[in-house]
Formats: structure tokens, C-alpha cells, sequence
């Protein structure tokens, strides 16, 4: 009730496991509007069933989870999340253009229509953002890997959702995309979108991060304002205070 | 040709050609997306049990094969959202099973040895019953109708399951959908090609198209106009060469496949022709060449090295 406009995601006590396994514990996470939150961990801590239960595609076995105020089973403004999964090749058995598979993003807003002109225009948008548009045409499986990554990016932001959420995305993209996509995302922000990012090391989203969570163990480890060394030393094995922390630069431990 | 044409029976085995040409395809091209490409050929094992149960009492066999098609497909489709370990020894089950049930079944009923199942396994232009062909073509409308109308919606479950969830999408109704939409496809194809073929039709005509294809909505629209040629050409070379039409029109599509692959290289060659404009043709140059950075490890020395190289 202190918020009068309720949370992008409201993740409470979540429990889930997958294969049988547990593998979220308890896990809270709540992203406000117009928040980055910043998901780190060590490979296997549960950064990506966290976000995958908050799609929904790995389902909760305990605990609650809220979109913007709206309990998951009610849920139906799918056109304000964007979705960028971790890194999955966009290819697939058949042959398909990089603006077929961006398309996909507009779903929600043309449905069963048929698909506009206006919805072609935010795909040539999206595709622009993430220095793609020169090669809308070719085939997704012609392309390589970190430009395969920046597709199923712009296949995220074609929809101008008001919560972006990435499983690194920046996994295999080079520095000066990197770059690209870190101006592309502030644009978002200044929008007003939410975003929640899984990541390795903050890199040049940095500036831009509201707050961190740190899982270990399908536990919340940390969550607060981003201190430097979180990207590095907040994992298992690492003390969070270190004695030098305050004379090495950030960059060199992001 | 004219005369081919006079016979009743071969206006509808040409009618069924076209259905099962268009419908194969469509529908194949989910599956090869999804690289379940042998999906099909799963079905059309479980279809026999249909077809033994039509045998038994004495029903039409397309319609039995209808339903137990279906109920498979919902059984596999189930075990694959699952995404269980042991998902592939369940569906090994059930189309094993559905082959020797129906094989069974065939042989318990009165027809037995009449030979007829060998036309549900092979397919054959002389069975198709003006009743058949009033099922296939309503059930044929169906398959476009869904595969056609709904391609973007399947294009992006197929693509990838998870970011279509959170396009809003119906996913497990969609996918039920498709399954069912793949077993009713088996059935409408079963007379014209087989059973034992019938994924063939769903895929062959696919991968071929998409030897010269980029886009997906290309290679629909290809593989369906293949698929319709080829079970044409098949239906009628079965008629003129007195041999079943399923493996006619089977390797008519092997043979174009053979054909556009062949073609593929030299086409895309062709393509990317005059596309230097990203930079040169070849590197100009040479990076600046560096002095020897040898580490304090690296001890090899240059007449060492030229030593191993003898
Ligand atoms: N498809 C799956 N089936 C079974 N278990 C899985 C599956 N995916 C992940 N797990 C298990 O869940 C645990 C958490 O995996 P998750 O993918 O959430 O980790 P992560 O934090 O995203 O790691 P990474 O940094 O490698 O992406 C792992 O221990 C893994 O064994
Ligand atoms: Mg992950």
C-alpha cells in the first residue's frame, strides 16, 4: 500500500525445482516500475529459474507471484513483458529471416489480425536499435552468435514492454555492441520500462543499475544498492567485505 | 490422360493427391521446426491400430484411425511438455504398440488376408471411396485452415516455447492443436501415400523446399506447392506404371530434394555475389608485424622449432 503503483514483479517465497531437484528455496525479488535490477550468481545458484518462473514456464510450488499487480493465474497484459531468454540459438529446423523471428514479439499486440504496417514498423525499429537492420532479410541461422543474441534482443524491445527481462544478454556480444545495447536500454528506461537482467558482470550497464540480487543456492544472498564488487565477490567462496575493496576499481572487478 | 481422367476412381484418387499434397506440408513444416520430423511417422504406427479397429467392426477405417490418431498424438504431445527424461521410451511404446495392435487386430477380423491392409500401409489410388474422399476433404479443410491461419501463432511456439508464453500465447492449447492437427493429417494422407510413408509427405517436400529458402513463410508456401506436384505426379505414374502410389510420390519428393540440393550452392554462390559492400574481397595487407614476444616459459628455440617441423 506504499506503493500506489504496484511492482512490475512481486516474487514472494518462491519455491520451485526442476528435473525433481529443488533449486529456488525461498526466493524474494520485487522490481519496481522504472527499476534495473541486476540478478547475479554463480552458474547453478537459479538466476535463470528465477526468471523463468516469473514468466511462468517453470511453476512455482510455493509462494506467490504478482506482474504489476496482478496474481500470475489472472494475468493477461502479456504485451507489457519482453523476454529475452539465455542464450539459445534462434535457429531452428526450418529456415526463417531475422524479421520473422523479431515478428514474434508483436503477437500481443495484433493477435489473430494480420499483421500491419505500423507492427512492420516497430520491427524495422527494434531491429535498428540493435544494429541489425541491414540483415532483416537474411536467414537467423546465416547469422553468428552474438548477432543471433542482439535478434532475440530486438524480438524483446519490439513490443515497447514496460518490463524487460534478460538472461544475459550480452553473452558473446562484443564491446561495442555491448555499448549499443547499453544506450538502447537506457532509451528504455528513460521510457519508464522495468528491467530485470540476469548477468555475469555488470560491464557497461553499470551506471545504469538501480539494485542487485545475488543468489547462492536458490537463496537470496544479497539484494540492495549495487556495490561494486557484488558482480565478483558477492558469489560463494567470496567474503563481502574485503579489506582492499575500496582501492581496487570497479571496472577491472565487473 | 483424358482416358485416366474418365475413371471415376482416378478423379478422386487426383482429388485426394491434391488434399494430401497441401495438407502434408503444411502441416510437416511444424514438426521439421520443432525437429520432430519423425513425429509423423510415430502417428502413422498408431493410426494402424485405428485402422484394425475399423477391420474389427467393420466401420470405416479412416475414422477409427481418426480417433486413435488423435488420442496418440494428445498422449505424445503430453509426454513431450513434459519434457521427461524417459519421454522417448514412452513414445517408443506407443508406437510399437500401435503397429503390433493393429496388425493383430487386422488378422483377427473377417477380412483378413484379403490384402487390404497392404493398401493402408502403402497407400493405393483404387480405395479411395466416394465416402474417403468426403472425409478427407472436410478434414483437409480443417489442416489448412488451422496450419495456414494460424502461421504465425505456430511458427512462434515451434520457434521457441518459453518466449512465446510470454508473447501471451495459448501454448498447451496450441500445442494440442497442432498434435491433433498432425494426427488428422496422418489419416487424410494414409489412403494416397500410406501409412508407412506418410511423414515422408510430411517431410521430404519440407527439407527440400528449404534447400532454396530463406524465409519461413517461403518455405511453406514452396513445400505446399511441391507436395501437391509431387502426389500428382505420383498418383498418376502409380496409374500408368500399375504400381502403389505411396512409394511413387515418396521418391518422386526424394528426387527433387536431391535436385534442389544439388542447386543450393551454386544459387547461394550466386546470391552473395557483389555483396562486398560490408568489405573487400579479400584482406588487404598484413597486420603490422610485432617483434618476438617470448615468454620466460617459452622455451623453444627457433632451430628447435624447425626441428620438430621435419
Ligand atoms: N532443464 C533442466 N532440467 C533439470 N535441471 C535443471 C534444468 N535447468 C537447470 N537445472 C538445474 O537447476 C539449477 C539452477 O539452474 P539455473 O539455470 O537456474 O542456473 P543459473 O543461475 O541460470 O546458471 P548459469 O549462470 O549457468 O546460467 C542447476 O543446478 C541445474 O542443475
Ligand atoms: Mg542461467
Amino acid at each position: 500500500m506504499t506503493h500506489p503503483i504496484p511492482p512490475a514483479v512481486r516474487l514472494r517465497d518462491a519455491v520451485a525445482s526442476r528435473g525433481g531437484r529443488p533449486v529456488l528455496r525461498g526466493v524474494d525479488l520485487t522490481v519496481q516500475p522504472g527499476e534495473v535490477v541486476a540478478l547475479l550468481g554463480a552458474n547453478g545458484s537459479g538466476k535463470s529459474t528465477t526468471v523463468k518462473t516469473v514468466i511462468g514456464s517453470v511453476p512455482l510450488e510455493h509462494g506467490t507471484l504478482e506482474l504489476f499487480g496482478t496474481p500470475y493465474g489472472s494475468f493477461r497484459a502479456w504485451h507489457r513483458i519482453g523476454y529475452v531468454p539465455q542464450r539459445t540459438t534462434a535457429a531452428s529446423g526450418v529456415p526463417a529471416t531475422v524479421r520473422e523471428v523479431v515478428s514474434t514479439g508483436r503477437l500481443p499486440q495484433h493477435r489473430l489480425l494480420p499483421f500491419r504496417r505500423k507492427d512492420r514498423a516497430a520491427v524495422d525499429r527494434a531491429l535498428a536499435a540493435v544494429g541489425m537492420l541491414e540483415r532483416a532479410g537474411d536467414g537467423v541461422a546465416d547469422l553468428s552468435g552474438g548477432q543471433q543474441q542482439r535478434v532475440l534482443i530486438a524480438r524483446a524491445l519490439v513490443g515497447s514492454p514496460d518490463l524487460l527481462i534478460m538472461d544475459e544478454p550480452m553473452a558473446g556480444v562484443d564491446a561495442a555492441s555491448q555499448q549499443v545495447l547499453a544506450d538502447t536500454l537506457r532509451s528504455e528506461v528513460g521510457r519508464g520500462s522495468a528491467v530485470l537482467l540476469v548477468l555475469h558482470e555488470l560491464g557497461p550497464l553499470e551506471p545504469l543499475i538501480d539494485r542487485t540480487v545475488v543468489l547462492r543456492d536458490g537463496c537470496v544472498a544479497h539484494d540492495g544498492p549495487p556495490v561494486p564488487e557484488t558482480g565478483l565477490h558477492a558469489l560463494p567462496g567470496h567474503d563481502h567485505v574485503h579489506p582492499h575493496a575500496d582501492l581496487t576499481p570497479p571496472r577491472l572487478l565487473a | 490422360m483424358t482416358e485416366m481422367l474418365s475413371y471415376d476412381f482416378m478423379q478422386r484418387a487426383l482429388l485426394a493427391a491434391v488434399l494430401v499434397g497441401i495438407t502434408a506440408p503444411a502441416v510437416g513444416i511444424y514438426l521439421v521446426q520443432r525437429r520432430q520430423a519423425l513425429m509423423g511417422d510415430g502417428m502413422g504406427h498408431v493410426a494402424m491400430t485405428g485402422v484394425g479397429l475399423g477391420f474389427i467392426f467393420q466401420t470405416s477405417p479412416v475414422w477409427m484411425a481418426v480417433l486413435v490418431c488423435v488420442l496418440g498424438a494428445v498422449t505424445m504431445e503430453l509426454v513431450r511438455s513434459r519434457g521427461n527424461q524417459r519421454g522417448d521410451i514412452a513414445l517408443a511404446m506407443l508406437f510399437y504398440g500401435g503397429m503390433a495392435c493393429g496388425k493383430l487386430l487386422v488378422s483377427l477380423s473377417a477380412e483378413a488376408g484379403s490384402g487390404s491392409l497392404e493398401s493402408y500401409l502403402w497407400g493405393s489410388i483404387l480405395t479411395v471411396a466416394p465416402a474417403d474422399l468426403a472425409a478427407i476433404a472436410v478434414l483437409g479443410a480443417v489442416v489448412i485452415a488451422v496450419t495456414v491461419g494460424l502461421r504465425r501463432q505456430l511458427f512462434a511456439i515451434c520457434q521457441d516455447e518459453d518466449f512465446a508464453r510470454v508473447t501471451g500465447l495459448p501454448v498447451r492449447t496450441l500445442n494440442l492443436l497442432l498434435a491433433v492437427m498432425a494426427a488428422v493429417t496422418v489419416t487424410v494422407a494414409m489412403r494416397v501415400v500410406g501409412l508407412l510413408l506418410v511423414s515422408a509427405l510430411m517431410v521430404v517436400p519440407v527439407v527440400a523446399a528449404q534447400q532454396l529458402t530463406r524465409s519461413f513463410a517461403a518455405t511453406q508456401a514452396a513445400s505446399i506447392a511441391l507436395g501437391v506436384v509431387v502426389s500428382l505426379a505420383g498418383v498418376t505414374g502409380s496409374y500408368h506404371l500399375d504400381v502403389p502410389s505411396g512409394p511413387a510420390i515418396v521418391l518422386l519428393a526424394i528426387a527433387v530434394f536431391a535436385v534442389f540440393s544439388a542447386l543450393a550452392a551454386p544459387l547461394a554462390r550466386r546470391r552473395h555475389r557483389g555483396n562486398t559492400e560490408h568489405g573487400p574481397k579479400v584482406c588487404d595487407g598484413r597486420p603490422p608485424v610485432r617483434g618476438p614476444e617470448r615468454t620466460s616459459s617459452d622455451t623453444t628455440t627457433p632451430e628447435r622449432r624447425a626441428g620438430l617441423a621435419q
